[in-house]
């Protein structure tokens, strides 16, 4: 006999399926299983069905397509036999779902069948239809299973009501008619049919506003059924654990929720039994605390009754302490929930909760980690976070990253004061440095800046800290920041404070940080390039210094990243030639408005940022300082308390522009190539402009400034408009930037001379200089203006180093080309010219204007001349 | 209200699986944990995972018990259940879950009901 015809049994079948050793072999099995059966079904063979179907219903649990059964289903649900319906109908839930069509075709049998006079033949139709019927199906049949619901026998009056639970929420328009045989189920005393009554008035509660109101009239039964089970005598049948029929006691407290919701008088009537349940339960097994959870849940959502709801929180805080994982778990969620009732409750649990953070399982800590952050408040800020912190040495890497981020909010939202709050930074940061994201860690660059009385304290527990803990970049980072600021401070012990043990560091020693933490091989790209800087500020701080200083800078001008090779080369130009600006290059930050510093955060670019890192330009030029307020403005883009209050780098540009028209003292390049000869300056001026077009200089600058999120070098203020550009290094700032200080557009446009013409002017004229424009425009670009400067010198000496510069309102954008030389002849017997051109945005409104100020040398004398060009041609 | 369950062994076979809400064939195959509607409970009995998949409103220990109460009646059916007992009778298994469950509710909580239902059933076949 061929083994895998339908006559093997289902026993056979299942026993050769299961000594398959392949997938492939298990395969081969279940087809030829399935050919059989097909071909049996084709037969119409009928005494083989209720095996087939037994075997097909096995192949479909193995995951195998078994819809060629289905058809056969609604023949052994039509048959008489109760074994084939038995089986027809197993096969009918198995096989089939509510959304098959083929559904559609039992309605029909059903029908029959709930009207069966045989009771089982009847529960076998109600399973049936209360686990897979359609809405359809509901719709049809609804009356029967109303009809059920009164039905003398027990098991077919529970079945009929879990049945009618899936037909409202099926169709919910019929959730009335179920309303009263429902609240009659209350009353009943057989547990099965009370629990599935309970359920299918909890449901049309749920579906229907007149259920509800219904049912709450039945509540003081509802209380007193519930009085009785939780009174009641031990029932051998009911009894788990010692509770008699705990799902009892579970589903009438989610039905008493249900009604109470919303509902003052209603809860009321609850409140005794629901004292009594919460506090006489026993809690020793899981049955006991599935129904106290129950308690608390319904408790916390029906209407207030402030003892009831500390019962509850009390109850959590006992399973808080709990040894089941579950029950810690449960809890935890709910006093989640419980934090928005309650708050003051659930503080008296914060030992606990915070005990619970150190739990070793990890969903647990996690829940608990963040209910700790809900808990938080100015009064137990400390010793959280101490707790905390101490936690995070022990903790495990995966979880340091949350735990971390959450210590560091909490610290910056709730420190009392400052040198608490630099404190724990500094403890997260030796900790976990390497977890602590980068608004973090500038943020705390930000508020140390501002607590001047702090900075040598800070100083010297960075140098502390760096000592143990210079794995954690962060911590590096700051390190190196404040030792470059704050260097001095650090060596001459400023500003001790009672707390502090004794330390002295010298030179050598904060010069060896700066070394190792640009030296050690995990130091990133960030680390080195605030380590280049920090050595140049200290080079200035520490003049004794200055040559180790020179010589670490040098090692890295053969640096394959850019951005550390340009660095590298340019501080020590500094330092070797520029003296003189040094000291003003790099002193003490101006204090970063920390209002302003979060506000800007919150949507701001990330240079804007970082440009907190670069040392201020005050840098003055050799040159003699007049007074330089709003030009000190101009310049300083870096700052971030630059005068206009303004949140976006473009608006620095307005700033930059807008400024009062004051003298522009002693700086070099709002505009105006600078072609002075200092030799100095050429070098520099080679390095970033080398070849033309030398706007792609400027380019890369920007564009490696912008990368590496760090602004260069105040260096390159010296030079060339660059620096400026790389200040403003945002995006939109920093096309109208290059555009302003783009000196060096090779195609000059005054030679395109098709447009209206303007009258000539003498833009400025002394007894020492006169000074020419002539204006031309394109045709079709009425905005732009192209302008010939001519300047001739009327006093008998030559002028050397000659050096033009203008500004202009926030309105017009100016550029300049190289002038045709810087040295001037005397007595008119030659020029210089240079051409400019200005982009007014306001044509039409408004006419150019123009501050201009003129240096040169004469006689081995540094001459400054200044003035005003408001004599430009309407319509310009 | 339950909507599924799952009776798998630590290969991941399936034992028994009942929908009471319908999911694409696909899914069904699909063993997942993290759901956004709905938790999975389950509990392990020696080599077999019963995994309840509820509602997230619903009450974790409760379910917990029930699943308890589930593998009590099935030891008791059996006589000392074991893995091939489910496997063998499986059809029988879907009987007593239809007992027990109906609907995704709870529809008897007395443990001697259902097996002298079940046992009425028998005596009927």
């Amino acid at each position: 006999m061929n083994p895998f015809s339908s006559g093997t049994r289902l026993r056979d079948m299942i026993r050769a399926i299961r000594a398959c050793k392949t997938a492939a072999e298990e395969r081969a099995v279940v087809r030829k299983e399935c050919a059989a059966i097909r071909s049996s079904i084709n037969e119409n063979d009928h005494d083989y069905r209720h095996r087939n179907i037994a075997k097909l219903m096995f192949i479909h649990m193995l995951g195998y397509p078994t819809h060629f059964g289905q058809m056969e289903c609604l023949k052994l649900i039509a048959s008489a036999e109760f074994p084939e319906k038995r089986i027809g109908y197993l096969g009918l839930m198995l096989l089939l779902d509510e959304r098959q069509e083929v559904l559609m075709l039992v309605t029909n049998s059903l029908k029959q069948d709930l009207n069966h006079a045989n009771q089982y033949i009847v529960g076998l139709a109600l399973c049936a239809l209360g686990n897979i019927c359609s809405a359809e199906m509901a719709r049809d049949l609804a009356p029967e299973v109303e009809r059920l619901l009164q039905f003398r026998d027990p098991n077919t009056r529970k079945k009929a009501a879990l049945c009618a639970i899936r037909i409202i929420k099926k169709v919910p328009d019929l959730a009335e008619n179920f309303i009263n045989p429902a609240a009659a189920l209350l009353k009943e005393k057989h547990h099965g049919v009370l629990i599935t009554g309970v359920q299918l008035c909890t449901d049309l509660c749920k579906v229907s506003a007149e259920a509800l109101e219904y049912c709450r009239k039945c509540t003081g039964g509802l209380v007193r059924t519930l009085k009785d089970v939780a009174n009641s005598p031990y029932a051998p049948e009911y009894d788990i654990a010692g509770i008699t029929d705990p799902f009892l006691h579970i589903r009438l407290l989610r039905l008493l929720r249900v009604l109470g919701q919303g509902d003052a008088d209603v809860s009321d009537l609850m409140n005794d039994i629901l004292a009594q349940v919460a506090t006489k339960t026993e809690t020793n097994k899981n049955a006991g605390n599935a129904i106290l959870y129950e308690c608390v849940e319904t408790i916390m959502s029906i209407e207030d009754n402030g003892g009831l709801r500390v019962l509850a929180i009390n109850i959590l805080g006992r399973f808080l302490s709990n040894r089941d994982n579950n029950i810690r778990y449960v809890a935890l969620n709910m006093l989640m929930k419980a934090i928005t009732v309650d708050t003051q409750a659930v503080q008296r649990h914060r030992a606990t909760i915070v005990e619970c953070v150190k739990d070793s399982d990890a969903s647990i800590r996690k829940r608990a980690l963040e209910l700790v952050y809900l808990l938080v408040n100015e009064s137990n800020v400390k010793p959280l976070t101490k707790e905390l912190i101490e936690y995070l040495e022990r903790s495990d890497q995966e979880f340091k990253g949350d735990l971390t981020a959450k210590i560091c909010s909490i610290i910056a939202k709730f420190s009392p004061e400052k040198i608490w709050y630099i404190d724990q930074m500094l403890k997260v940061l030796s900790e976990a440095g390497n977890f602590v994201k980068d608004e973090v860690w500038h943020a705390l660059i930000v508020v140390i800046s501002n607590a001047s009385d702090l900075h040598g304290y800070t100083v010297r527990a960075l140098y502390r800290a760096f000592q143990t803990s210079a794995e954690q970049e962060t911590l590096v980072r700051v390190a190196v920041w404040c030792i470059g600021e704050y260097g001095d401070l650090l060596v001459k012990n400023v500003g001790v404070l009672d707390i502090e043990d004794p330390i002295t560091v010298t030179e050598s020693d904060a010069v060896d940080v700066v070394e190792v933490a640009i030296k050690h091989h995990t130091s990133d790209l960030t680390t080195k390039a605030m380590s280049l800087i920090a050595l140049l500020k200290l080079s200035s701080r520490f003049p004794s210094s200055s040559e180790r200083i020179q010589d670490i800078i040098i090692q890295n001008r053969g640096s394959l990243v850019l951005e550390l090779q340009q660095r590298s080369i340019e501080f020590n130009s500094v330092i070797e030639k520029h003296h003189n600006i040094r000291s003003a290059l790099v002193e003490r930050m101006p204090v970063l408005d920390e209002a302003t510093f979060i506000g800007r955060r919150a949507g701001s670019t990330p240079a804007t940022v970082s440009t907190s890192n670069g040392p201020s330009l005050n840098l003055p030029n050799g040159v003699t300082k007049p007074p330089a307020a709003p030009l000190v403005d101009l310049l300083d883009l870096s700052s971030d308390d630059a005068p206009a209050p303004s949140s976006s780098g473009a608006d620095f540009l307005q700033d930059l522009l807008g400024v009062d028209l004051s003298p522009a003292s002693k700086q070099p390049g709002i505009s105006g190539t600078n072609q002075a000869p200092r030799t100095g300056t050429d070098v520099l001026l080679d390095l970033l402009s080398i070849e033309t077009p030398p706007a792609s200089p400027i380019t890369d600058i920007l564009s490696s400034s912008q990368v590496y999120k760090s602004p260069h070098a105040s260096l390159e203020g010296l030079s060339s408009p660059s620096a400026l550009s790389t200040r403003a290094a945002t995006p939109a700032g920093a096309a109208p930037m290059m555009d302003l200080l783009d000196g060096f557009v090779p195609n000059s446009p005054i030679s395109e001379d098709n447009g209206p013409v303007y009258p000539s002017i003498v833009a400025f004229e002394s007894s020492s200089l006169r000074i020419m424009f002539n204006f031309s425009k394109a045709r079709g670009n009425p905005q732009t203006t192209s302008i010939q400067a001519t300047f001739t010198n009327l006093s008998p000496n030559v002028y050397t180093d000659f050096i033009f510069q203008a500004a202009v309102p926030k309105f017009l954008q100016l550029h300049l080309d190289p002038a045709s030389s810087n040295t001037l002849p005397a007595g008119g017997n030659g020029s210089i010219t240079q051409n400019l051109r200005v982009i007014n945005s306001q044509h039409g409104k408004k006419s150019l204007v123009m501050r201009m100020r003129i240096a040169y040398k004469s006689n081995d004398e540094d001459i400054l001349e200044e003035g005003q060009v408001s004599n430009f041609p309407r319509g310009l | 209200m339950i909507r599924f369950i799952l009776l798998q062994n630590r290969q991941g076979k399936t034992r028994l699986a009942k929908y009471y809400v319908p999911l694409e064939d696909s899914e069904k195959h699909k063993v997942e944990y993290e759901f956004r509607t709905h938790k999975v409970i389950y509990r392990r009995y020696a080599g077999l995972f019963f995994s309840l998949c509820v509602d997230i409103t619903d009450n974790e220990l409760a379910y917990l018990e029930c699943i308890h109460l589930f593998v009590e009646i099935l030891d008791h059916f059996f006589s000392n259940v074991c893995e091939l007992d489910l496997v063998f009778n499986f059809h029988k298994v879907y009987l007593i879950l239809d007992e027990f469950i109906l609907a995704g509710e709870l529809q008897e909580t007395s443990k001697k009901a259902i097996i002298e239902r079940m046992g009425e059933l028998e005596k009927l076949e």
